[in-house]
């Protein structure tokens, strides 16, 4: 194939990367950036959301867009309600102290990931997608004959991709609508900003972390669910979005909703181009390096703010 | 309705800094507490709002034992608090803000007209970021959440620190019109004349030991226990 083709299938590659990507660091980030907690089981909601994702998916009979609707809905519940049981059983009366929170953390990553292995076993399965046609591309070229369109072998995607990044947009968008225009959205705010004055203006701030810890890891569920059919789900799956999250949290500033959503384009991205051209290991390379650049010189990452 | 402390001890985590303190701050009537710094005026406020944990002794507004509930539930009581150094919610907007405040006991857009009405600069700058305001308008604004709750009780931590004349008349202003609308108010404040001016009573606390509390007419004629408790 020739370079322009090939390029443009490895951006749309990385998109849907981005897409995934995108949703899963957003949870990270507003976990930590409202409590201040480094939530190390983040990858585990996702994986938890995957094979939740599976089993609805095979337990409901008919058209696979039917069970794909289904997972969507139960599979941020589950992953939601199992963070709200972690956040009231272990956090809370860690009481929120961020080096127990690393701690306690990594408990629930183990826990999660070995009652995975218990219940739904080793084997990576794969779920249907909702409809999957193949889309080919078409390319263009000066020949002899001057300007023509043709459909080059092998150059196309799937609907399935481009509903997942159109889906990601969506729910990124409806969230930050959320956040920004509703009343939860402001008590959220609120309590990041000033956890003691939220406090003194009625705020029930105990009950604000739990939605928070939820709601960051059915944000991870949902990004499970959508990459689910593209990925198989497998009880170790969640340690890449971990890494990946955590490396876009770094580099978009903590805490930043925008800077975690344009990081997460970028190594989505980047991550996507590299990996076709060259290996997925040098992406991954190159994505830490970036990591340790920002950090030594902008520590509060692209788009934080400076601590004072 | 009347708060009522009742021989309280708080302190941060395991430092005591307020010992047996009882006050009591009556309806349409304004206590100043005066003491030095680290007297544990703040300390007090903070305690009021459960902010701290009780040690021993109680918080009761009227019959309600405040103590006894949890935090938040202290200002849906009805308890507005203007912290010191004013604690706005920096990132939010001026009209968010308000929100927060009016969310606290669920009042809606006659109470914020109201409270708008009486700070209009605030109302000209409702979508700026409340950390761009100036000062004044920063205590203006930390003025009008703890009214968005219409409290019953109001508690104000030097309110007119490093604020130009024209401002801290207007905070006086305020504190007048809640006074004669009923409210029971708190006033920490260090400007001796301030509190001769606005004060019914002045209760001195002492290394967080609550002293001789007095009508403020004792203070006009006699300056012997301004002298004794803050030194001037
Ligand atoms: N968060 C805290 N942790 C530990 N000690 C504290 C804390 N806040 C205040 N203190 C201590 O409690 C004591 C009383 O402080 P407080 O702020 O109540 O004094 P204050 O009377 O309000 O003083 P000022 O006039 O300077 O505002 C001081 O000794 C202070 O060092
Ligand atoms: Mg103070």
């Amino acid at each position: 194939m020739e370079f322009g083709p090939h390029l443009i299938l490895a951006i749309l590659e990385g998109a849907v990367g981005a897409a995934v990507l995108a949703l899963t660091a957003l949870g990270l980030s507003l976990v930590f950036g409202i409590m201040r907690v480094v939530n190390v089981a983040h990858g585990e909601f996702f994986m938890l959301g995957a094979i939740v994702a599976w089993w609805v998916a095979t337990s409901i009979a008919g058209h696979p867009a039917l069970g794909f609707v289904a997972a969507a809905v139960v599979a941020p519940l589950v992953a939601g309600g199992v963070a709200v049981l972690g956040d009231r059983l272990v956090l809370k009366r860690v009481h929120y102290d961020p080096e127990a929170t690393i701690v306690a953390t990594i408990g629930i990553l183990y826990i999660i990931q070995q009652l995975a292995l218990m219940t739904y076993g080793p084997e990576a399965r794969p779920v249907e997608p909702p409809f999957n046609s193949r889309i080919a591309l078409p390319w263009f070229e000066f020949g002899e004959t001057g300007f023509e369109i043709y459909y080059p072998w092998g150059f196309g995607t799937t609907t399935y991709k481009l509903f997942v990044i159109g889906a990601a947009a969506v729910i990124l968008v409806g969230f930050w609508l959320f956040l920004s225009r509703s009343r939860i959205g402001l008590v959220m705010r609120a309590t990041q900003l000033d956890r003691e004055m939220a406090t003194a203006f009625g705020i029930p701030v105990s009950r604000v972390y739990s939605l928070v810890f939820g709601l960051g890891a059915a944000l991870a569920a949902l990004a499970a669910v959508l990459i689910v059919p593209i990925q198989q789900a497998h009880y170790l799956m969640g340690g890449d979005p971990l890494l990946l999250s955590f490396i876009v949290v770094i580099i978009g500033g903590l805490g930043s909703i925008r800077g975690t959503i344009v990081a997460a384009v970028l190594i989505g991205l980047s991550d996507g181009i590299i990996s076709v051209f060259f290996s997925p290991t040098l992406a991954k390379i190159i994505a830490t390096l970036l990591v340790a650049l920002v950090l030594v010189f902008r520590p509060q990452g692209l788009f934080g703010k400076k601590p004072a | 309705m009347t708060l009522r402390l009742d021989g309280i001890s708080a302190g941060y985590g395991p430092v005591q800094v307020l010992f047996d303190l009882s006050l009591e701050a009556r309806p349409g009537e304004v206590l100043c507490l005066l003491g030095r710094n680290g007297a544990g005026k703040t300390t007090t406020l903070k305690a009021i709002m459960g902010l701290l944990p009780l040690m021993s002794g109680r918080v009761l507004l009227g019959a309600a034992e405040l103590s006894a509930m949890p935090a938040h539930e202290v200002p849906k009581h009805g308890i507005g608090y203007i912290p010191q150094g004013r604690r706005l919610f920096t990132e939010l907007t001026v009209a968010e803000n308000i929100e927060v405040g009016l969310l606290a006991r669920g009042r809606g857009a006659e109470t914020r007209e109201k409270v708008l009405t009486m700070f209009p600069r605030l109302r000209e700058r409702l979508s700026q970021r409340a950390e761009t305001l100036s000062g004044g308008e920063q205590q203006m604004l930390a003025t009008a959440r703890a009214l968005c709750l219409e409290p019953e009780v109001l508690l104000l931590d030097e309110p007119t620190e490093g604020l130009q004349p024209s401002m801290i008349s207007l905070i006086r202003d305020t504190v007048d019109v809640m006074r004669d609308a009923g409210v029971a108010i708190i006033l920490v404040e260090q400007r001796i004349e301030a509190v001769l001016n606005l004060a019914d009573r002045v209760a001195f606390i002492e290394n967080g030991h609550g002293r001789e509390v007095v009508d403020v007419e004792v203070l006009r004629r006699d300056k012997a226990l301004l002298q004794k408790y803050v030194g001037i």
